[in-house]
Parts: C-alpha cells; sequence; structure tokens
C-alpha cells in the first residue's frame, strides 16, 4: 500500500475520519467497561452525566480543564515549531513551585502586587527549566524529547526534596507538604460562591494571545516556519536557534501557569500529587486540537470530561478509574491516524 | 538488427496517471538481446516514470511488461529482480554508512540464511570489478567515495545479481567527459556478455554514441523511434522537443563594474564534500557568470557564501566597495541578492505554507509587511498575488499550499519574490533542474532580461549544455578549486573536461581580483 | 573511603548486573527498532505490560518460561500497534509512542484493577531463583558477581551476541541496518521496508516486554505500579550512548547499573546519610542527561531513523 495526498479533499473526506475515530473510542470503552462488568450502553452516558450533567459537574469539568489548557497549549506551541518538550510535568511544578515560595508571604510586597509577580515568575522559572533541554539542543544536539521526559523525573524528586526538607510544613503533621500560601495570593473566584477561579479565564485568556502570536506576530510566522520546514526557514534567513529558544522559554512559561493556577486556584499548597499528568495529558490535548491555540480549549474540556465523569461512573457502575485512560490513548491513537486520513489516500500499487 | 534477434524486453501499451496528469501514454519499447535501447526525452516527458513501472517499484494503470517472453507481475520490485532486470537509478540507492560489499550483497540471499558468506562475495565482487572495470574497495563505505565510484557500486549491484537487462537513468548527469568514456566502455563490455541497455537521456551526443536505436518520449508519449546509424542529432532533437520553443537568443554581453566579488575565499570540507579553496571571482553587472563542474565539487559552499548562509574562514567577500563584515541570509537579501536555490522543496519553499506565507519568506520582517512584529497580511496578500499575475504563476489562488504546484509553477513564484526587489546580484543555482522545456525557457528568459538591465548573475548547473548557453563568462570549478575563466565558445569539451576532473589549471593565478 | 570498600564485593557487582538485566532487554529492543529506522517511545508502556502479562500469567498458574513468552506475546502485539501506525501509515513516531506507553500503562492497570479487585498487596509469585554455574560460580569475586544470577540475566547477555551477530552476520541483520540507513535501498533490491520495519518493532517491543517481566518475575515477585518508573526512557539513552551497537550498549547498561548499585549503598552509609535520599535516586537520569550530551557529537545515528517512508512518493 501506498499512501497518495488528496488535493481538494471534500468534505465527507474531512469529517468522516474523525467521526469514526471517536466512535470507535467509545465503543472500545463500552467494551471494556462491559468486561468489567457494567452494562456497556449505560458507560457513555454516566460519563455524560458526570461531567456535564449538573452545575456541580460543569464546575468541576471546568476547574479540571484549567491545567490542561495551559499544558496543552504549552505543548502546542513546542510542537509547532517541531520542538518537542515532553517535559511539561516538571514546568508545571516549577510554576507551583515559585508560586509557593512567593505566595508563602516570606516577603512583604503590597497585596495588588503580589499576584502579578507570582505569575510573572512562575512563567520565568517554567521558561528556565526548558531553557536547558533547548540549550542542549541546539549546543550539542541531544534530542529534546528524552532530555525533557528525564528531566520530569528530576525535578519531581527535587520537588520532594524540597518538600522533605526546607518547605516542609511544620503544621503539616509530617506529611512532605508545602505551608499555605496567604490570601493576597490566592485567584479569586469568578462568581462569588462558585467554585470556579480565574485561573480558568487566564487560561482562556493564554489561549488567545497564542492564537494572535501564531497568527500575526511575526514570531508566530517564524515558529511555524521552523517547525513546517527547518532548512527552508534558515535559507529564507529565520534565526532558527533563536526561535527555538523563544519557542522554549514560551512553552515552559505557558505549562508553569497550570501549576501556579492550580496552586493559588485551587490548592492553596504545594504537594507531590498535585498534577496527576497534567503535563502527558496536555500532549493529548493539544494533538486533539491539532495543535490549534483555541481548539486547545475545546479539547481540554472534552479531556477533562472524561476524567470527571469516568470518575464518577467509576463510583457509579465499580469500573476501573483506568478506563479514562485507556480512553484518552485511544482516541489519540485513532485521531492523529483519522487526521491523516482526511490529507491522504491509501492506494494498492 | 539481424533477423534472429532474440526479445530480451518489451512493454505494451502502458500507461500510468498521476491524479490528473498522465505520466505515460500507451508506451510501447522492446530490446533484444545484446542491444542498447536509448530512451530519449526532456525533463517530464515520463521516461523515469517509465521505467519505475519496469521495475515495479509502480503500478501501471494498464499495459503489461514482458521479460524474456514472461508477463512480470505488476508492482513486484523483487519479481523483476529475479527476471533479470537491474536498475541504476538517478539518484542513487546507497545507504552511505554501510561498506560497499554490504550495499552490493542486501537482498541477494534469502533473509533466513544464516551467513552472509562474506569471503565469497567478496572474491565474486573483485572478479566483476577486474572484469568490468569497475575499480572499488569492497570494505569502504559508501559515504567516503565519491559521485563516479558510487556509480560504479550501483552498477556492481545489478552486475552481482547477473542482471540480463541494465536500465541505467540518466547515468551521465554526474560525470565528467573522460568518466562518462569510462562508463561507455564498461557498458560495451556488458554487451559483450550478452547483456540489454536500456539508457536513458537527454543528451544527445551521449546517445548517439552508445545505442543502437533511439526512442524518443514527449509529454509522456511515443514521438518516434529510430536506429541511430538512420539519424543525426538534430533529427533526434525535433523529435525530442516538437515544434515547441526554442532557446532564447543571447545577445553580446556589455560587463559594467563587479558587484560582488569573491577574495581568495576559503571555506571549510563539510566530510567528504569540499569547501573552496581560496577561490575569487567576481561578478559584474549586466553579465551572466556559469559554475559548471561535477556535482559536489564545492558549488554548494559557493551558493551558500554567496547567498549568505556561510561565512568563509579565510578571504574577503566584496559587496560593491565593501568588505562585508557580518554575513547572514537576511543581510544578503537586504545587500540586494537575489537567492534562486537549488532545491525548491527542501529549502525554497515550504510545502504546508500558501503562497502568501512563501512570497514574504525572505522579507517578513521588512516594512513592506510587517511593522512592529504585526505582520501585514493584506499587503503581503497583494504582493503575492502581484507576483501571480506578473509572473503567470497557475494556481487556484494565493491561499493554496504551495505543495499543491507544479515544479515550474513553484519556481516561478520563487523567481517573482526574488526579482521583485529588483535585486542587483542574483544567485542562480539549479534554476531549470527537473523543470519541463516551456519553463525551463521562461527561467532563462528571466536570467536574460535581468542581465540586460544590468544585474551580475552567477549561474551555478550541472548540466554543461545549460551553461554553455547562457553564461558570458565560464569558470569550471573541481574539488573546490576555482578554474580561470574562459569566455563563450572558447573551449573544447574535451579541456572543459579535464578541467571538470581537477586537472590542467593551477588556483593560485590571481586574475579576478 | 567506604565507596572504594564497596567496589570490591562480589555482592555489589551481582547487584549490579541484576540490576542492569531489564535494562539490557529493553536497551536492546530499542536498539533493534532503532536500526530499523523506528522510534519507540512506546517502551516505558510496553514494560509495564510486560511486568504485569509475566507476572500474570505466572500468578494464573502457568510455568516461569511460559510467563516470559505471555510477556513476550504482549509486548509483540503492542509492537505491532505502534509499526501499524508509524510504518504503513507513517504518523508521528514521537505522539504514537507516548499514545503506546499510555494505552499499555492504563490498560494493565485496568486489567490488574480487573483481575485483582478486592487486594490491598499484590500476591507473590514463585519467581526465578539464582542459578549456580558449576565451577565458573567458584571463581572469586567473579564467580558470585556474575554466574550466580537467574536463568533471565544470563539470557539477557546470551541475547547481547545474539543480536550482534544477527545485525552484523546474517542478510537479515543487513536488511534492518540498511532499513535504518536508507529505505530506498531496501527497495531496490527488492525487499519489503514496511515488513521489515515492521517486524523489527515487534521484536524490540517483544524485548521490552521481557525487559518489564525481568522486574517482576525475577528482581521482586510481585508487581506494583510506577514499578518501571523512567526505566524505559533510561534505556533509550542508553541506545544513544552505546552508538547503536549491542556490545556498547551492554557496558552502558552494566556501568549505569553499577552506578545505581552504588548509590543504593552509599545512602546506608555515613556520608549518604547527610544527603537526602532523592539526590541519589535523581542520579540514573541525571547520570542519562550525561551520557547523551557526551555522546552526542560522535554518535552514529542511523540516517533515516525518524523518517517515515512512503513508496512511490513524488
Amino acid at each position: 500500500m501506498r499512501l497518495e495526498p488528496i488535493k481538494n479533499p471534500t468534505l465527507v473526506r474531512k469529517l468522516v475520519p474523525p467521526a469514526i475515530a471517536l466512535i470507535s473510542t467509545v465503543v472500545i470503552a463500552s467494551f471494556l467497561a462491559m468486561v468489567a462488568g457494567a452494562n456497556p450502553f449505560s458507560v457513555i452516558g454516566l460519563i455524560l452525566k458526570g461531567s456535564f450533567g449538573s452545575q456541580f459537574a460543569i464546575l468541576e469539568t471546568l476547574n479540571r480543564a484549567t491545567p490542561l489548557i495551559f499544558t496543552g497549549l504549552a505543548v502546542a506551541v513546542a510542537f509547532r515549531a517541531k520542538f518537542w518538550n515532553i517535559g511539561a510535568e516538571a514546568q508545571l511544578y516549577a510554576g507551583a513551585l515559585m508560586t509557593v515560595l512567593l505566595g508563602t508571604g516570606v516577603f512583604p510586597w503590597p497585596s495588588f502586587a503580589i499576584l502579578p509577580l507570582i505569575i510573572v515568575a512562575s512563567i520565568l522559572a517554567g521558561a528556565v527549566v526548558l531553557l536547558v533541554p533547548a540549550l542542549l539542543k541546539i549546543r550539542f544536539g541531544v534530542d529534546e524529547v528524552v532530555t525533557t521526559l528525564l528531566f520530569n523525573f528530576i525535578f519531581l524528586l527535587f520537588i520532594s526534596m524540597l518538600l522533605e526538607g526546607v518547605l516542609k510544613d511544620p503544621m503539616g503533621m509530617g506529611w512532605p507538604k508545602s505551608a499555605r500560601i496567604i490570601p493576597e495570593a490566592k485567584l479569586p473566584r469568578i462568581v462569588d460562591g462558585l467554585r470556579l477561579h480565574w485561573g480558568f479565564g487566564l487560561a482562556v485568556f493564554s489561549a488567545i494571545c497564542i492564537w494572535i502570536i501564531q497568527n500575526r506576530r511575526t514570531l508566530g510566522y517564524e515558529m511555524r516556519a521552523v517547525g513546517l520546514n527547518r532548512d527552508a526557514a534558515a535559507f529564507a534567513g529565520i534565526p532558527v536557534n533563536v526561535v527555538i529558544v523563544k519557542t522554549a522559554l514560551l512553552s515552559g512559561g505557558l505549562a508553569a501557569l497550570a501549576g501556579f493556577s492550580e496552586v493559588a486556584g485551587l490548592k492553596g499548597s504545594l504537594t507531590l500529587d498535585l498534577s496527576p499528568g497534567f503535563g502527558y495529558t496536555g500532549i493529548i490535548v493539544a494533538m486533539l486540537a491539532l495543535l490549534n491555540p483555541l481548539g486547545v480549549i475545546v479539547a481540554a474540556l472534552f479531556v477533562a470530561g472524561i476524567f470527571v465523569g469516568a470518575d464518577s461512573m467509576s463510583r457509579a457502575a465499580d469500573v476501573p478509574t483506568y478506563l479514562a485512560d485507556i480512553m484518552l490513548a485511544t482516541a489519540l491513537l485513532l485521531m492523529v491516524l483519522a487526521i491523516m486520513l482526511t490529507r491522504f489516500r491509501v492506494v494498492r500499487d | 538488427m539481424s533477423k534472429d534477434a532474440v526479445e530480451a524486453l518489451s512493454l505494451n501499451a502502458i500507461t500510468k496517471r498521476f491524479g490528473e496528469l498522465t505520466a505515460n501514454d500507451a508506451v510501447s519499447l522492446a530490446v533484444n538481446v545484446g542491444e542498447v535501447v536509448a530512451l530519449l526525452g526532456e525533463n517530464g516527458a515520463g521516461k523515469t516514470t517509465l521505467m519505475n513501472i519496469l521495475f515495479g517499484q509502480y503500478t501501471a494503470d494498464s499495459g503489461t511488461v514482458r521479460v524474456f517472453g514472461d508477463t512480470l507481475p505488476s508492482g513486484n520490485s523483487r519479481a523483476a529482480l529475479d527476471a533479470g532486470v537491474g536498475m541504476v537509478h538517478q539518484h542513487f540507492t546507497l545507504a552511505d554508512n554501510l561498506t560497499v560489499q554490504e550495499n552490493i550483497t542486501l537482498g541477494v540471499h534469502s533473509l533466513l540464511k544464516p551467513s552472509l558468506g562474506r569471503a565469497a562475495a567478496k572474491t565474486r565482487i573483485a572478479a566483476l570489478s577486474k572484469k568490468f572495470h569497475l575499480a572499488v574497495s569492497p570494505d569502504a563505505r559508501v559515504g567516503t567515495l565519491s559521485v563516479g565510484e558510487r556509480q560504479r557500486v550501483e552498477i556492481l549491484k545489478a552486475l552481482y545479481r547477473d542482471v540480463r537487462i541494465l536500465i541505467l537513468d540518466e547515468p551521465t548527469a554526474v560525470l565528467t567527459p573522460q568518466e562518462t568514456d569510462d562508463l561507455f566502455a564498461t557498458l560495451r563490455l556488458a554487451i559483450a556478455e550478452g547483456l540489454s541497455i536500456i539508457f536513458i537521456s537527454h543528451k544527445l551526443h551521449e546517445v548517439m554514441a552508445i545505442a543502437d536505436r533511439v526512442v524518443v518520449l514527449r509529454h509522456g508519449k511515443m514521438a518516434g523511434g529510430v536506429n541511430t546509424k538512420d539519424t543525426d542529432k538534430n533529427a533526434l532533437a525535433e523529435m525530442m522537443m516538437g515544434t515547441e520553443a526554442t532557446p532564447p537568443e543571447v545577445s553580446p554581453a556589455k560587463p559594467d563594474a563587479p558587484l560582488l566579488a569573491f577574495r581568495n575565499v576559503t571555506t571549510a570540507d563539510v566530510g567528504s564534500v569540499p569547501g573552496l579553496k581560496s577561490v575569487s571571482l567576481a561578478l559584474k553587472g549586466g553579465q551572466i557568470v556559469g559554475l559548471a563542474g561535477v556535482s559536489g565539487n564545492g558549488q554548494a559552499a559557493m551558493a551558500d557564501v554567496v547567498g549568505g548562509l556561510l561565512n568563509p574562514n579565510e578571504g574577503q567577500v566584496i559587496l560593491g566597495s565593501e568588505t562585508v563584515q557580518k554575513w547572514t541570509p537576511r543581510i544578503a537579501v537586504q545587500s540586494g541578492i537575489a537567492r534562486i536555490p537549488e532545491d525548491r522543496h527542501k529549502t525554497g519553499t515550504i510545502a504546508d505554507f500558501d503562497l502568501v506565507e512563501n512570497a514574504i519568506l525572505e522579507r517578513y520582517k521588512s516594512p513592506a509587511f510587517s511593522n512592529g512584529g504585526w505582520l501585514n497580511w493584506r499587503k503581503s496578500r497583494a504582493f503575492a498575488d502581484g507576483i501571480i499575475d506578473k509572473y503567470d504563476v497557475r494556481c487556484p489562488g494565493s491561499e493554496t499550499p504551495i505543495r499543491l504546484l507544479s515544479g515550474g509553477n513553484m519556481q516561478k513564484l520563487i523567481l517573482g519574490r526574488v526579482l521583485e526587489a529588483d535585486p542587483q546580484i542574483i544567485l542562480a543555482n539549479q534554476p531549470v533542474r527537473g523543470l519541463d522545456i516551456g519553463a525551463v525557457n521562461y527561467v532563462h528568459s528571466q536570467l536574460l532580461a535581468a542581465r540586460a538591465r544590468g544585474a551580475a548573475v552567477l549561474l551555478i548547473s550541472e548540466d554543461l549544455d545549460e551553461v554553455m548557453a547562457l553564461s558570458d563568462v565560464i569558470h569550471v570549478i573541481a574539488d573546490g578549486r576555482l578554474s580561470p575563466e574562459f569566455r563563450r565558445g572558447e573551449m573544447t569539451p574535451a579541456q572543459l573536461g579535464l578541467w571538470m576532473a581537477g586537472q590542467g589549471f593551477e588556483t593560485d593565478i590571481a586574475y579576478a581580483s | 573511603m567506604e565507596i572504594i570498600d564497596i567496589l570490591f564485593t562480589a555482592s555489589f557487582w551481582a547487584a549490579a548486573i541484576r540490576i542492569s538485566s531489564p535494562l539490557i532487554f529493553a536497551t536492546l529492543g530499542e536498539l533493534i527498532c532503532e536500526r530499523a529506522g523506528v522510534l519507540n517511545l512506546g517502551i516505558e508502556g510496553i514494560m509495564v505490560a510486560g511486568a504485569f502479562a509475566g507476572w500474570m500469567a505466572v500468578y494464573s498458574g502457568t510455568g516461569l518460561w511460559a510467563g516470559v513468552c505471555v510477556a513476550m506475546l504482549v509486548g509483540m502485539l503492542f509492537g505491532l500497534l505502534h509499526s501499524t501506525l508509524t510504518v504503513p501509515f507513517g504518523l508521528s513516531q514521537h505522539v504514537v509512542g507516548l499514545g503506546v506507553t499510555l494505552l499499555a500503562t492504563s490498560s494493565t492497570y485496568y486489567a490488574y484493577r480487573l483481575a485483582l479487585p478486592e487486594v490491598t498487596s499484590p500476591p507473590k509469585i514463585e519467581a526465578f531463583q539464582p542459578y549456580e554455574i558449576p565451577i565458573l560460580s567458584d571463581i572469586p569475586l567473579l564467580g558470585p558477581a556474575l554466574f550466580s544470577q537467574t536463568p533471565l540475566t544470563y539470557l539477557a547477555f546470551i541475547l547481547v551476541a545474539v543480536v550482534g551477530v544477527v545485525l552484523y552476520r546474517t542478510p537479515l541483520g543487513l536488511a534492518v541496518r540498511a532499513a535504518g540507513e536508507n529505505p530506498a535501498t531496501v527497495v531496490a533490491q527488492g525487499l519489503s521496508v514496511t515488513a521489515i520495519r515492521m517486524g523489527s518493532v515487534m521484536v524490540g517491543s517483544g524485548l521490552m516486554a521481557v525487559g518489564g517481566a525481568f522486574l517482576t518475575m525475577s528482581a521482586f515477585d510481585s508487581f506494583f505500579f510506577e514499578m518501571v518508573n523512567g526505566r524505559g526512557w533510561i534505556c533509550i539513552a542508553l541506545v544513544v550512548f552505546g552508538t547503536w551497537r549491542p556490545g556498547k550498549a551492554l557496558l552502558g547498561a552494566v556501568l549505569f547499573a553499577a552506578f545505581d548499585a552504588l548509590q543504593i549503598r552509599v545512602q546506608q552509609t555515613s556520608l549518604g546519610t547527610h544527603i537526602p535520599y532523592q539526590i541519589f535516586l535523581m542520579m540514573p537520569f541525571i547520570l542519562s542527561i550525561f551520557a547523551l550530551i557526551l555522546m552526542s557529537r560522535r554518535a552514529e545515528v542511523p540516517a533515516a531513523l525518524m523518517v517515515p517512508f512512503n513508496k512511490g512518493e513524488r
């Protein structure tokens, strides 16, 4: 067999493969739930009900989507320039660490300046963490996939060391947990009484900014050019290495905001289980969004919905929650295949 | 041909379409044992497609291939190989990091065989090398070999398999005239052994020299077939080109002052590819300077230095009267250098960018297209639309991804992109490679028009005929060294060939400063 | 001084060899994939799946070697998935690899929960026991270190030689290497790049799974979550460190494991008590990054690694 590009794909060609991918994901998940002893036809309903079926469920989904929008954007920005940042997890913790360092009230900031300062500092922390793999790539040609992956482990151990050492909360009853941040460092709620904080607003705002950068700014043009064809970009005079560094800084900063928003918006302190793999899930979000920054918002809601919905489905139907991860992995693999099939035709030769 | 000639191969009414393009339209061809048939045609005439079908790399839409009377299953290289068909591709299919012997013996044995039988293979390769005058060391890594040596490996690959029919796709494109003679000597030895040869080329004198019979393809169709002894070059040329446009007339040059000069420029070698070795050169206004040579002899370094991608290790680049200090692609473009890159797919354009994005690729930072980091898409689109109009780029619109355009139209966009700024210096690196005859003439006429308005043009090409036809002054580059200049019509191909092989000229003649 | 003493104990080297064994399996697996031109980031998840599958098979009553085969088969299935998507369909090897890791990990955990819904601590199996090779195990220092290991460790070392011989001395190995260097060469000689690459990824993935199974069937006797813990990613670094050669990869794995064994022992010395244990745990990862930097300039990457091949592309 051979793949042949389709010059002018029809609407059917553009829509049918992704639709089949989604339906197949649902069918596979239902089948697996049946293996676990649940009614296969109720599973999707339960997931939908658990994620979007009530005000509480929707707020929970929005909260869960917030860090995913940030990490999804981080990955989307990096992958667009073909810089394979698999280390959003480490950058997320860098942002969370900075939030806790500055937000525990050790420094006497005027209260209105605290949040902006923390935000900027968090972005810088994440940017610096990703700068190292970027420089290793440029200077030594070391593949950033492996270095960013390894950094995740290193950084998490580093955080663990701090939480059991200098950052350990004396009031924490022995748990490896930081002290709580002061109220002025907390992100306020969007609507009083509803459990949804401004981190979500910041995430949507970031997505719009990234869209503008990618489509209206020269930097975005450079990043796309470098991602699509590095040789041609270099020939045209685009400073490829500079663009890669800028991309890394932007990507790392975005991932760090996920850590900031989780600490400042929800948790209030830093623990080792702050992120249940938001950094890795960001890759799925970005791919499902076809690396489009605005699409990331939708994809993050979809992914968050599956997580939140699967949690409640798991309680109701006694199916292990890992079904959510299986669904996402399946959706990811089938979706990249489907997207390819919207552009190429499989022909016999 | 005698009456009792045995048919080795026949292609019957082969048709192959790629989308809307018909690459082969009911083409038939037969080759007898011990015969050399030349397949002649312009770029894009369908020669390579036809041979890829014969060799099982493509499946024909209709038609059959018969080898020694048996029909070959379509789309199966293995079957073609087993039937005794071997092919030397234009772009060699060799793995650089493997040795010569490994490249030759790959796929010869069953994959389940427990041993490579290295000693026996080595003996056999040595015997074949000797018999066919194909000197090459079996243990050398292919990556360290010269182009001529690699071609010998390709031919040995086929001979090692005892092929009966050998297809050579543009085998002389990368050879010096002397190397070409050696190749022909080898081919004559093979014919004496009873092999049949299909020789693909667009060079008339070579076809006349080696072939018994010529089959001409034009636009995918058979344009005729004749015995070489019954025809001559002119008749073949007419068959090949039809009544299409003739090459543009070249008026005498009126050279001005040098606009760009190299003074003893030296650059680093890249692997086995030489850099420039103390090269001095002057590009004058109103003049086309042609750079001839076998590929991989420093042309890339020359193009990169002119284009701003490479800084000399030693020596100076002089722009007008100023010695260049900092030299980058962006500065080169700003200094009025138009750069037509060697490979329009890999470096000239970004396939998934649309025509607008490709049009501003070199100058998106200039005030014409962006302001304070904000891109002005309206002006950019107007610029692209202007190029599409003026340079006759055939496309559905400026927002089409450029990968959907033909090579000729892609090249027209690149031409427009660089010529619209009224450049004083033009670097044209293989500007017509792979284009059809219409597009070739268009590109050439644009280069001549630029010359007429006083621009300096550096034309780098592996096609000697192109260099000879267009250039006012020609240099040969060999192993990074630049030959003295000579003017159009002053040199014989034999002497040129010597120079291309790096013999017969001294580099330290300072002549162009 | 204590550190120097540790280096001369047989138990230290025995531990190093034991720790290196799963890395050797998985590194060989990744090496085969990459030699054929495919980066397999599914390695981490495939090791998890292999660890569970082998252990679960034995727990359900099969023999130990049958368990190894089950692990291998499961690995090959994930390899089939990976290579179907990356080879004929030419999808991004990064994305597919990570997707396979996620799928393999999550479906393993799902299966674990389904198979053992009630347990709080996982059951143990009768794992591979050390087998002392007669005579050789009596050699001082070397004997207890090298020749008193479990059969799976011996298999790992034998496999290094086997893979080396196959890659460099057989037509099959030549075809695999050629597919990773220049697929067009392979096609021109009448072979199928798709078949060679898919086969290599499947065999490689099978070895990765056996590497995972070593953890549950030889190093330990039970299955825990997070038990692979980044070993797969380390193996990817080891392939680079070993410049894509089985012998050098073995050397890298043993060096690496020796370092790991050393840090475990140093943790228990007076020096170790003054340093947070996380520093020691970081060492393997930091070491991997240094190994990558060290080898980056001289590495001979297979030229067609991560380059999909679409026959007849024009």
